[in-house]
């Protein structure tokens, strides 16, 4: 890292109507340091980077890149001054090959025979081995990442933007991804990396800048500073560690026998002997990569995917063969992952969404088949207040409320229906973190009344942190129970790859 | 029944005139498809083409014109599809259909005293030993030059869209419009191209009609030509190339239907009148049972609106 500043940051503030997104944010970014960017969804991040990359035009403030006045128009002129960004939310065609998606972030693209020989060997050099022609549909999450990074690579950036990079990557993706970043930094190109997750931060950046409600709240060496402290910057507050309290039975609540599922098509995982038994009171977690089955497993037990009468029992009834709505009823509630067009209807209020899941159990429909609205509104405003969704009122589009807040929502409408067995995915996957732990506490205290709970994750801390028991999930396939007390994140890491002790293979 | 009346030459001869003006309006469709609009107003756009194209060309004398004419009034309708779902951004199957009632009305109102006249006709293409071969001489190789300029849209269209940057862009556009606004391309002009250039297309489809198949000009004499097009869009998976197939089929069932009922055989004139249209109906629903094989090539944000919110 040296001391020549690349990009200086001066004053830019930006507006919308009823919010301010940034005000006043001030810092600089070295020539060849990694310069985090720190704060919870919604302090501003998304826009001032959107700001830099020409996306958005400021109302206030200058930029200077490398002492001369940066002012992008769009992000042709971006790339055209070295500024790269890799997206949050991938900016890839599906239904387009690697190449092509390739060629259309370059300005002046050679053909596509030739770019794909370059593309072998950038990815190469850079330790991100990919097929040009293969389709990015076709590919992992961390896959087409590495079609972004190589995209941004091509054009030599001086400065490379990472949106929170790690967010859909496996812990041996996150490896892979920083000794490229390391490799980049050593050839003197400045990284903003961009993330609301401190360890991260802490592993490889050089200094972090911490927005909070759209200003600068102040710079540090994240290595060098207090956690609690980053964190007491990021949020204003301190959180509150969600406090667990174990109150198992011996009572089964939901056992699961013998299940095989044979997908019908090519997008689904098949689901191969799965029995495992879930008693009262317990929250056992499932963890695994993305793909491996979670989703299918997900839909046979709330009810979406139906299975053999015999192959799920919840409590004394066997319920494999029924649909969701019967199954609520006796008591099995669940959150799938997706919370906009899964788990809520986007274009819908919140009040006819609580209505979608909770009329059987709540009977908020009238025995004439109308609705009740009044009744239906109660429990909504109910949800609302204990779980502190922030939105203006309950009549709001479910798809307007943030992640964090759409997913305490979500979360809220079925755990107030005391549900005696709660299935949830990805509980808190994209949410910040003072609402991931209003969320994780919520649980905590719904399994301390007595109810089993189910949490199927990606995020293995998540699971260390909450769960009494963990099974693995891979190709389908379900390792056995063990206690979660004493695991570390490199075991389950290796639980999660399908090897280890705790495999017992049917082929 | 003699079927030996039927005379093959002159049946394919009659197929590629028949395929012509669904090809052109389906190539079109297919450019506006692949750049994520939906535009159904194929059949208004195409009746409104015959009807500027047979005007055109009767007023000058000329079947040339006619055309550049039918080109002129399928974009300028077209641009009121574009205006409204690009810039008012309302909704597309709605706006669609109002323009094809829309170009079925203006059309009967501007064709009016037009009806019952001969327009001027294009002259056959002549190549010199090729078009005097057997059989293919006469059946393939002696046609109007629009009968080429058809096929050879198609394949511009195909290199177009496969090997050129530009045509990259506008698959990119038709695939992920947020992932291509934020890449910086300019997804309302593009797509506002990419319907002026189908409204064209429709235009020049229609004038086939009115100025060489038929040829004359009657209120609604596009007859759901405009609606095939549409189907042969999908039939084709968004393919060029086997656009030309579809059309060609299309262009034979109705041919067949023709010359049967010329025939005089014994199945109710409505039903043959009916078998382009049950056909199409079939090759969609056949396509669409296997949903994966037809979905995969299918533009991503296919009727989508884009609004570059932040």
């Amino acid at each position: 890292m040296s001391n020549i500043s690349l990009l200086e940051i001066d004053g830019v503030s930006k507006s919308y109507p009823g919010v301010i997104a940034n005000e006043n944010v001030k810092f600089t970014i070295k020539t060849g340091e990694i310069h985090a960017l720190l704060g919870e969804n919604g302090a501003g991040k998304s826009t001032l980077v959107k700001t830099i990359y020409g996306l958005v035009k400021p109302d206030k403030g200058l930029m200077k890149l490398n002492g001369n006045l940066y002012s992008p128009n769009e992000p042709r002129d971006a790339r055209s001054c070295g500024v790269a960004m890799v997206f949050q939310h991938f900016s890839l065609f599906n239904a387009l090959t690697v190449a092509e998606n390739i060629a259309l972030g370059m300005e002046s693209p050679p053909s596509i025979d030739r770019l794909s020989s370059k593309i072998e060997t950038i990815s190469i050099e850079y330790g991100l081995p990919i097929n040009p022609e293969k389709m990015v549909g076709s590919l992992s999450a961390g896959e087409q990442q590495r079609v972004e990074i190589i995209r941004c690579l091509l054009q030599n950036p001086k400065l490379l933007i990472m949106d929170e990079p790690t967010s859909v990557l496996t812990p041996n993706e996150i490896k892979t991804l920083f000794s490229t970043l390391k490799k980049l930094k050593r050839e003197g190109t400045s990284i903003l990396y961009i993330s609301h997750k401190l360890e991260d931060i802490r592993s490889i950046c050089d200094t972090a800048t911490i927005l909070r409600g759209g200003k600068n709240v102040g710079t540090c060496d994240p290595k060098k500073e207090n956690v609690r402290n980053i964190a007491k910057m990021m949020i204003g507050e301190t959180i509150k560690i969600p406090k667990k309290k174990s109150t198992i039975s011996k009572l089964i609540a939901l056992e699961v026998d013998c299940l095989n599922w044979v997908p019908r098509d090519s997008s689904q995982k098949q689901l191969k002997n799965i029995s495992f038994k879930l008693l009262k009171g317990e929250i056992l977690g499932i963890g695994g990569v993305a793909g491996n089955g979670q989703d299918e497993l997900t839909d046979i037990l709330s009810g979406e995917i139906l299975s053999n009468k015999s192959t799920i029992r919840l409590f004394d009834n066997s319920i494999g063969d029924i649909g969701i709505n019967k199954r609520r009823l006796l008591g099995l509630l669940t959150a799938p992952e997706e919370r906009l067009g899964h788990a809520a209807i986007p274009d819908m209020d919140l009040i006819e969404n609580t209505n979608l899941t909770a009329h059987t159990r709540e009977k908020l429909v009238k025995k004439s088949g109308i609705i009740d609205w009044k009744k239906t509104q109660e429990f909504t405003k109910n949800i609302i207040k204990e779980f502190d969704v922030r939105t203006p009122n309950a009549k709001v589009a479910a798809g307007s409320l943030s992640g964090g807040n759409l997913q305490k929502f979500v979360i809220g409408r079925e755990v107030l229906q005391k549900p005696l067995v709660f299935i949830v995915n990805q509980p808190t996957w994209g949410v910040d973190a003072a609402a991931a732990s209003s969320i994780k506490q919520a649980i905590l205290d719904l399994a301390s009344t007595g109810s089993a709970v189910i949490i199927i994750s990606q995020d293995l801390d998540e699971l260390l942190e909450l769960t009494d028991n963990f099974m693995a999930i891979n190709s389908g396939e379900m390792s056995q129970k063990i206690n979660t007390q004493g695991l570390t994140v490199d075991e389950i890491g290796l639980m999660i790859g399908g090897t280890g002790a705790y495999w017992k293979r049917h082929d | 029944m003699d079927f030996s009346a039927l005379n093959p030459v002159a049946l394919l001869a009659s197929l590629m005139i028949a395929a012509t003006p669904i090809m052109l309006a389906a190539i079109g469709e297919l450019v506006v498809e692949k750049s994520g609009v939906l535009n159904l107003g194929v059949e208004g756009m195409m009746i409104v083409g015959a009807v500027c194209g047979f005007i055109t060309a009767v007023e000058t004398g000329s079947a040339w014109f006619g055309l550049l004419g039918a080109a002129l009034g399928g974009i300028l309708i077209s641009s009121i599809f574009a205006f409204l779902t690009q810039v008012l951004l309302a909704n597309q199957v709605a706006s669609g259909l109002a323009l094809t009632l829309f170009g079925l009305g203006v059309s009967a109102m501007i064709g009016n005293g037009y009806t019952g006249i001969k327009p001027p006709g294009f002259n056959t293409v002549n190549i010199p030993l090729l078009s005097d071969l057997p059989f293919i001489g006469p059946a393939i190789l002696s046609h109007d030059p629009i009968v080429y300029i058809g096929i050879l849209l198609v394949i511009l269209v195909w290199y177009f869209l496969n090997k050129t940057k530009n045509g990259l862009v506008l698959r990119a556009v038709g695939e992920n419009h947020d992932a291509a606004h934020a890449l910086g391309y300019k997804v309302i002009w593009i797509r506002f191209s990419a319907i002026l250039f189908g409204g064209m297309c429709a235009g020049l489809g229609g004038a086939y009609l009115s100025l060489v198949r038929v040829p004359q000009w009657t209120e609604g004499m596009t007859a759901g030509a405009g609606w095939i097009a549409l189907a042969i869009v999908v039939f084709a998976s968004w393919k060029p190339f086997r656009l030309i197939l579809g059309a060609y089929l299309f262009g034979g069932v109705t041919i067949m239907q023709l010359n049967l009922q010329a025939l005089g055989v014994d199945i109710g004139i409505a039903y043959l009148s009916m078998a382009p249209y049950l056909v199409t109906i079939i090759v969609l629903v056949m396509i669409s049972s296997n949903h994966l094989r037809s979905s995969a090539n299918a533009p991503g944000s296919l009727g989508r609106i884009f609004h570059a919110s932040q």
